[in-house]
């Protein structure tokens, strides 16, 4: 079964095996509000942890997007293209941005899972 | 209008409390602590606007009365504007200059009934002290009575006439940069049919305590949505209405912002204003840049400080106002080219994060202003 872990900058992956599905939360989306643009990485790339992944547009502002973990982006969701409010209606299911190879299992553990998430965005307010 | 520069203390509109009340997003703006968009989102609330109308707290605007012998000839002194010619009840765009043409602010003027002479002036937040300040040390000769407990409401978009009419009885027989005095239950309030959306609409200068009730009653309404600071600027971006402290700014002249329309040709040849030579050479040799529109080939939005360049790279201007026009359903951003690709059709791009963005030149507006010339 994937699990699925949080960064402190809201994004998320969904791990199965070595395998990771990147996007941002649901809390991200409502701050973000309305998604027109999604700027995604190209297949093959190398992301650091951290590091720059993507770019989300809203009406308002752009956004950067980090990769939670280290790894080489397999597939984009092109789909965000014609159809970037996915972003806003389905974060977490059709709103994903991209898949990555996780190079290194180990740095998921410094993540958060759901219920941490979840204690971590009640601080927040 | 320009963002805030410190965190310090905000100041509060009239309608501060009812914004919380409405849920809405709050940040500082100009000093003030502003709504800049409520649960709706920005895209709802823009649509909205277009479609049947919107309320706008403007509250935050600087609103003052000018008064005393030749008082519009004398404003002529600070500004291009043909202000000598303006009839009682008309309202004008203009802008306050600095000695050699630059715009230290832009501003809407409206010649009230009496004599002496009274205008009624409407600037932005971010700039009032400084236009009052320059008020005051060039004008001594005139009062300057600046409203400090009074809102400014603006009701914008095609149903804005039948909402406002229904409340204020009259508002429809004014048309387009035409303003008035009414009354709402028994307060006097002072409604032009103006506004910075592109659409036809009101502002409307009532008393503080008077502001929270008359939006509710607005927004009982059920073509009137509450629209934030985001929609604001969606929406005069599409409508190509320059924002003060990114369009234009006091290293910019109206004629490279593409304000001539602006200047009347009796000012044109007398001059008499601040920068004149620099104008008027401007308008006679044409200005080596150009405030401009861009269309863009996809969805990717360009922003503020973005470059534009040719399209074998050669740099040739900057994005000053930029984003996604969700009526037009595309990019659009407007900013300054070199005059030789001024012109619209041309072929360059916005380099946006090191990406070469297919974008032309474009007139504006974006959309069509839709204002009730009668």
């Amino acid at each position: 079964m994937a699990t699925i872990r949080y960064t402190k900058d809201h994004e998320y992956i969904r791990v199965d095996g070595d395998i990771g599905t990147v996007g941002i939360s649901d809390h991200a989306q409502h701050a973000l509000g309305d998604v027109v643009f999604v700027e995604l990485p190209d297949v093959g790339k190398t992301v650091a942890q951290g590091g720059e992944a993507a770019v989300v547009e809203s009406v308002k502002a752009a956004s950067e997007v980090y990769a939670p973990v280290a790894g080489e982006v397999i597939e984009v969701n092109s789909d965000l293209e014609g159809a970037p409010a996915k972003v806003n209606e389905d974060p977490l299911g059709d709103g994903w941005f991209m898949k990555i190879r996780i190079a290194d299992a180990a740095q998921l553990d410094g993540l958060m899972d759901e219920a941490a998430y979840a204690e971590f965005l009640k601080a927040l307010e | 209008m320009a963002e805030a520069s410190s965190t310090e203390t905000l100041a509060f509109t009239p309608l501060h409390a009812l914004h919380l009340r409405l849920g809405a997003r709050m940040a500082p703006f100009a000093g003030y602590d502003m709504p800049i968009q409520y649960p709706t989102g920005v895209m709802t609330e823009h649509l909205h606007t277009r479609e049947k109308c919107g309320l706008f707290d403007v509250s935050h605007m600087g609103q003052a009365i000018l008064e005393g012998p030749n008082a519009a000839a004398r404003l002529e002194t600070l500004v291009p504007g043909d202000i000598v010619s303006l009839a009682v009840g008309r309202t004008r765009y203009t802008q306050f200059l600095t000695p050699d043409g630059g715009i230290i602010d832009d501003l809407m003027v409206t010649r009230l009934p009496g004599d002496p002479e009274r205008l009624f002036i409407v600037c932005n937040a971010a700039r009032k002290d400084v236009d009052f300040a320059l008020l005051r040390e060039k004008l001594p000769d005139l009062t300057l009575d600046v409203f400090e407990d009074r809102a400014l409401i603006a009701v914008q978009g095609p149903k804005a006439v039948d909402v406002v009419e229904g409340l204020i009885p009259g508002v429809q027989s004014l048309v387009f940069m035409q303003g008035g005095d009414f009354e709402w239950r028994d307060s006097p309030v002072f409604v032009t049919r103006s506004g910075y959306t592109g659409e036809d609409g009101y502002e409307i200068s009532l008393p503080a305590s008077q502001a929270e009730p008359f939006a509710e009653r607005l927004l009982s309404h059920p073509d009137c949505l509450p629209i934030g600071l985001g929609a604001r600027d969606s929406l005069r971006l599409e409508a190509g209405l320059c924002l003060y402290g990114h369009d234009i700014d006091e290293t910019t002249d109206p004629i490279e912002a593409a304000l001539n329309w602006s200047i009347s040709k009796r000012r044109r040849a007398e001059g008499g204003f601040p920068g004149a030579a620099r104008i008027q050479k401007a308008l006679a040799e044409g200005p080596a840049r150009l405030r401009v529109g861009l269309t863009f080939e996809g969805r990717q939005p360009a922003r503020e400080g973005v470059e534009i360049a040719t399209l074998d790279g050669r740099v040739i201007g900057k994005i000053t106002s930029g984003g996604f026009g969700p009526s037009l359903g595309a990019p659009c951003a407007m900013g300054y080219v070199a005059r030789e690709f001024s012109a619209a059709g041309t072929e360059v791009v916005a380099l946006v994060r090191g990406k070469a963005l297919p974008a032309r030149v474009a007139k504006t507006p974006f959309v069509p202003n839709r204002y009730f010339k009668g």
